[in-house]
């Protein structure tokens, strides 16, 4: 399928040039909390994709009819049942997830992307580029996640998914797990460092 | 009573809003570039949760739990929309005082005060509450009468309020500072954040 010029930059721009997080500064903190492990992470990236594209899809439908006055309202009691309907299948289909989650499930709906999304694009475009926008937003966000995730549960504990990926003799001849990594400090500083690459990557260009 | 002020002792340091659950992360990185408005938001923020962190409190025990309005029935999936709309009419009638009352703060406080609304340290505190309603009496967590909850807001919130004040004088002093470029604004207050969590990580073993 040809995509013309405009959606792909709805879709592809929040992946690197316009990132929710790492550029736009929302949505932290989620991802600070939930990269510890990866399974988390990629759970609730999956959970945000969906909920930010599917409340960019009613908002957008219902746009015309929204008193300005309480738009913010009418907003947050969209997203809050998306996020209900997500958080009770997750309990149902993966429970010990959706306690590793804990209160960040519920926290989707104060995620500053959701509101930024919905109130920057989904208020004033069509239903179709508001879902390729929500979509774009959420992977942006989920690949952030992952990365972090991915070096403090690599260095954290040594293991990948919950599979063990350091090798046993690595431990024997005096490797040590970096137990900071566990810490949220780190979070923190990891995603300092991502931001400090990718502007130095940026600015080159 | 000894309760009460462990709790909220607790709230302000070893369970920090910021250093321990990222909560309110948004606003508190985006606004903290001076002291002033800094501690206006963090008043604003302390002042919701006092309201509605009670209120959450109240319905949470009398109607969402289990067995309340009907026997047999547990309306706590109901909780997110319920604490959500709390929040979201407190947040709009602290948004007119404060406009009547205080034009500057209005003015320099901007798109964030209905953004309150959505910062994640309110919605976070009533999700706590939450969980910790169901703790037994004698975990030092749990929260177990009204007092208790107000103690809760106002540990939270006032850990909050010191954490962006903190962050706000740091980013005045360091505005002078020589910060390679890419790393300027943005990635170095993510690195002093990191550095400042890892200071109040101390108090994470604390026991009173």
């Amino acid at each position: 399928m040809a995509l013309s010029q405009k959606t792909k930059e709805t879709l592809l721009g929040p992946l690197s040039a316009n990132n929710p997080v790492i550029v736009q500064i929302l949505g932290i903190c989620s991802a600070l909390a939930v990269t510890v492990q990866l399974k988390p992470a990629l759970v609730m990236s999956i959970a945000v994709t969906i909920i930010v594209a599917m409340s960019n899809v009613v908002i957008s439908l219902i746009r015309n009819t929204i008193p300005m006055r309480i738009r913010i309202i009418v907003q947050l009691v969209v997203v809050a049942a998306l996020v209900t309907l997500v958080s009770e299948v997750l309990k149902a289909f993966a429970y010990d997830v959706a306690v590793q989650l804990s209160v960040y499930i519920g926290l989707i709906i104060t995620n500053c992307i959701l509101m930024g999304r919905l109130e920057a694009f989904a208020m004033s475009n069509g239903v179709w580029d508001s879902f390729l926008d929500g979509l774009g937003n959420g992977l942006g966000y989920g690949i952030i996640l992952v990365i972090v995730a991915f070096f403090r549960e690599l260095l954290g504990s040594g293991t990948l998914m919950g599979f063990q990926v350091i090798p046993q003799w690595c431990y024997e001849h005096g490797y040590v797990n970096n137990g900071m990594m566990m810490m949220p400090a780190m979070a923190l500083i990891l995603v300092g460092c991502i931001i400090w690459v990718h502007r130095s990557v940026s600015d080159k260009k | 009573m000894e309760h009460a002020i462990s709790l909220f002792v607790r709230s302000i340091f070893a369970d920090n809003m910021i250093f321990a659950y990222f909560l309110g992360m948004c606003s508190y990185l985006a606004v903290s570039k001076n002291v002033k408005t800094s501690a206006g938001l963090g008043v604003a923020v302390t002042f919701v949760l006092l309201v509605t962190l009670p209120i959450n409190y109240l319905l949470q025990v009398y109607v969402l739990g289990p067995n309340c309005l009907v026997e047999g029935v547990d309306l706590s999936y109901l909780s997110f929309i319920i604490f959500i709309a709390v929040i979201a009419a407190i947040v709009q009638i602290v948004e007119m005082v404060v406009e009547r009352y205080s034009p500057s703060l209005y003015a320099s406080l901007g798109i964030f005060l209905p953004l309150i609304a959505v910062n994640c340290a309110i919605m976070g505190c009533s999700l706590f509450m939450q969980q910790r309603v169901g703790l037994d009496a004698t975990d030092p967590k749990a929260i177990t009468s009204i007092g208790d909850s107000l103690m809760y807001a106002l540990g939270s919130g006032i850990g909050w309020l010191m954490a962006i004040c903190c962050l706000a004088g740091i980013r005045e002093k360091m505005e002078y500072n020589d910060v390679p470029k890419p790393l300027q604004g943005l990635g170095i207050t993510f690195i002093t954040v990191g550095l400042m969590a890892m200071a109040f990580m101390c108090f994470s073993g604390i026991n009173i």
